[in-house]
């Protein structure tokens, strides 16, 4: 086998080919300065294919073993990447840190009996080699993470951590099909097709102002209060996923990665302590506010304006400034 | 049903955080201990499947003599037995060795369906469920928002997926799931559930760590993130941050 060569990123599919998420990673491992190969979990249609050869990569591989699990078929999916990798013999294995990533990368990782460094937000490197930086305690501090011993490492990428628009173009790689033995498919889980809950009333991504409330806003009655200052700034009331879970506001009115994605030019964070899954779904937004009683709270290191102290007196302060100029 | 539950007591997201920088830990005298969200949320699942279908909720941690309080309130709000992995240093495990020192505990139990939470809020490497799957052979769904379990022999879970999209999956058991935090309500411990749990066992476990891992990780240090933005914090009694605020964005011109 050949020795330990550069950075695999391993895309994930979308509707219209390869998923955003997979663009940042490949335009990070771009950065990172080890030559990049990128495999396809499939064969990609033409669009997809012209997409990623134009990129500055080393090669983009397929797998036509993985054509067919395009479903929620994990054994099958696991198998074919694990095959792939072991003839590629690559340094790095990075994957975007998606929903299905994080079924898929640890067993990735556990049968190449390696290392799986999660949701990462950087790979740095120095004298004493590569080293990943992850958030801990849901983002308030960052530790450094080694791997010690051999064989490659993998990596789960935050969303956010390149831009895909940022990609190096201008290459036309080869591609290189990955042929790898006919897997057994016995897939043990049965996947059905996916759906949406339920249709979509509120469209958080057109809203020029959001008012968002968190798990500070503490009951359902409270949302009045939050509602009342929407009112009076023409907003739509957006919500964390706690608030969605306790039921105090519908889920199409949640922000964040298992929700809605926004850019406003206006967002004003009530009691939301800023956990990175709703960090990655609003900072984008032009102005972020975030009023909240814990100083410490991740939202800060967000947002441009902060008031430290309790919504429940600074809310009534702020209608009052409004109502009575 | 034979369940499993795999718990993790973290220190409380309520609050600020109390750390040792140079430790690279938390200075655990100072810090208030709890259960793991998700995993709150893994028992409950578990506890209404055994109430509905019969068997046994066994529940699991791993950690120092302290993880204890969270298996006892665990046996107080109606598990069956709890076992305490005896880890002194667990903050220094990779999610490997984790999966690993669960997996030779849970191996021999005789499990129809093994349940963890999600990820945790202190480390969140949210690998933990799905290692342990693939150390015991077990299939997986992971992320579940909702479950249907209306006999031992069939598992319907429904994953979530990003945007809002889910799938419903169906597995035989034995097998691994990890809940999402909001798939139920979980349950208070009531005062005759406190009692009885003090009769039933925990029982302890030194792990092997056998292993067979070709690299670990280890966390060389921790440090506070850089603010990327700078934040104005707008300070005064509630009146005068409000209206300096309202100035400050010109929020009267844009009602």
């Amino acid at each position: 086998m050949s020795a330990m060569h550069g950075t695999l990123v391993i895309v994930e599919r979308a509707v219209d080919g390869v998923s955003r998420h997979s663009l940042e990673v490949i335009a990070y491992a771009q950065a990172l300065g080890d030559p990049v190969r990128v495999l396809f979990p499939g064969i990609p249609d033409q669009a997809a294919a012209d997409l990623l050869r134009a990129m500055q990569v080393e090669a983009l591989l397929t797998c036509a073993e993985l054509e067919l699990c395009d479903a929620y078929d994990d054994d099958v999916y696991v198998e074919a990447i694990v095959a792939c990798i072991a003839a590629l013999n690559p340094r790095h294995v990075l994957l975007p840190h998606s929903y299905t990533a994080r079924d898929r990368a640890p067993r990735l990782a556990a049968r190449l009996r390696v290392s799986l460094v999660s949701d990462c937000i950087a790979i740095e490197h120095d004298a004493q080699g590569y080293s990943y930086i992850r958030q801990l305690f849901q983002g308030r501090t960052l530790a450094r993470v080694r791997v010690a011993g051999e064989g490659p490492v993998v990596v789960t990428l935050q969303a956010g951590i390149g831009r895909a628009e940022s990609v190096a173009r201008g290459g036309a790689a080869p591609v290189t099909a990955c042929v790898i033995e006919p897997l057994a498919r016995t897939a043990r889980a049965v996947a059905e097709a996916p759906f949406r809950e339920s249709a979509r009333n509120v469209d958080l991504t057109r809203a020029r102002i959001l008012v968002a409330v968190g798990r500070g806003i503490k009951s359902a009655e409270n949302i009045a209060l939050a509602r009342r200052l929407a009112d009076l700034l023409g907003a739509e009331l957006a919500a964390s996923r706690a608030v969605c879970d306790e039921g105090w506001l519908p889920i199409e009115r949640q922000v964040g990665s298992s929700g809605q994605t926004v850019a406003p030019a206006l967002y004003i964070a009530l009691g939301i302590s800023g956990a990175v899954q709703h960090l990655v779904g609003m900072k984008g937004a032009d102005t972020i506010v975030a009023i909240n009683k814990d100083a410490s709270a991740p939202i800060f290191d967000v947002a441009d304006y902060g008031i430290v102290g309790d919504l429940f007196e600074v809310v009534p302060a702020l209608i009052q400034a409004l109502e009575n100029p | 049903m034979k369940i499993a539950v795999c718990i993790k007591q973290v220190a409380s997201t309520n609050g600020p955080l109390q750390l040792d920088v140079g430790a690279g830990w938390l200075r655990e005298a100072d810090t208030t201990f709890e259960i793991n969200a998700a995993d709150s949320h893994a028992l409950e699942a578990g506890l209404a499947i055994r109430d509905r279908l019969g068997g046994e909720v066994l529940v699991v941690s791993l950690g120092p003599d302290r993880v204890t309080a969270v298996l006892r309130d665990a046996l107080a709000k109606g598990a069956d037995r709890a076992i305490h992995v005896v880890q002194d240093d667990a903050h220094k495990l990779d999610p490997a060795r984790v999966a690993e020192a669960l997996a030779e505990v849970l191996r021999d139990e005789g499990r129809d369906l093994i349940l963890c939470g999600l990820q945790s809020d202190d480390v969140g490497h949210g690998q933990t469920g799905a290692l342990l799957a693939e150390c015991l052979g077990w299939p997986l769904v992971g992320i579940v928002a909702a479950l249907e379990v209306e006999t031992p022999q069939k598992v319907r879970a429904r994953r979530e997926l990003e945007a809002g999209w889910s799938q419903w999956v169906e597995l035989p058991p034995p097998c691994v799931l990890t809940i999402q935090s909001g798939i139920n309500k979980p349950r208070y411990a009531g005062m005759k559930g406190m009692l009885a749990a003090k009769k039933k066992p925990i029982s302890r476990v030194e792990p092997q760590l056998a292993g067979g891992m070709r690299n670990q990780q280890v966390i060389e240090q921790i440090y506070f993130p850089h603010r990327h933005k700078q934040t104005r914090l707008i300070e005064g009694a509630p009146a005068d941050a409000a209206a300096q605020l309202v100035a400050l964005l010109n929020l009267r011109g844009m009602q």
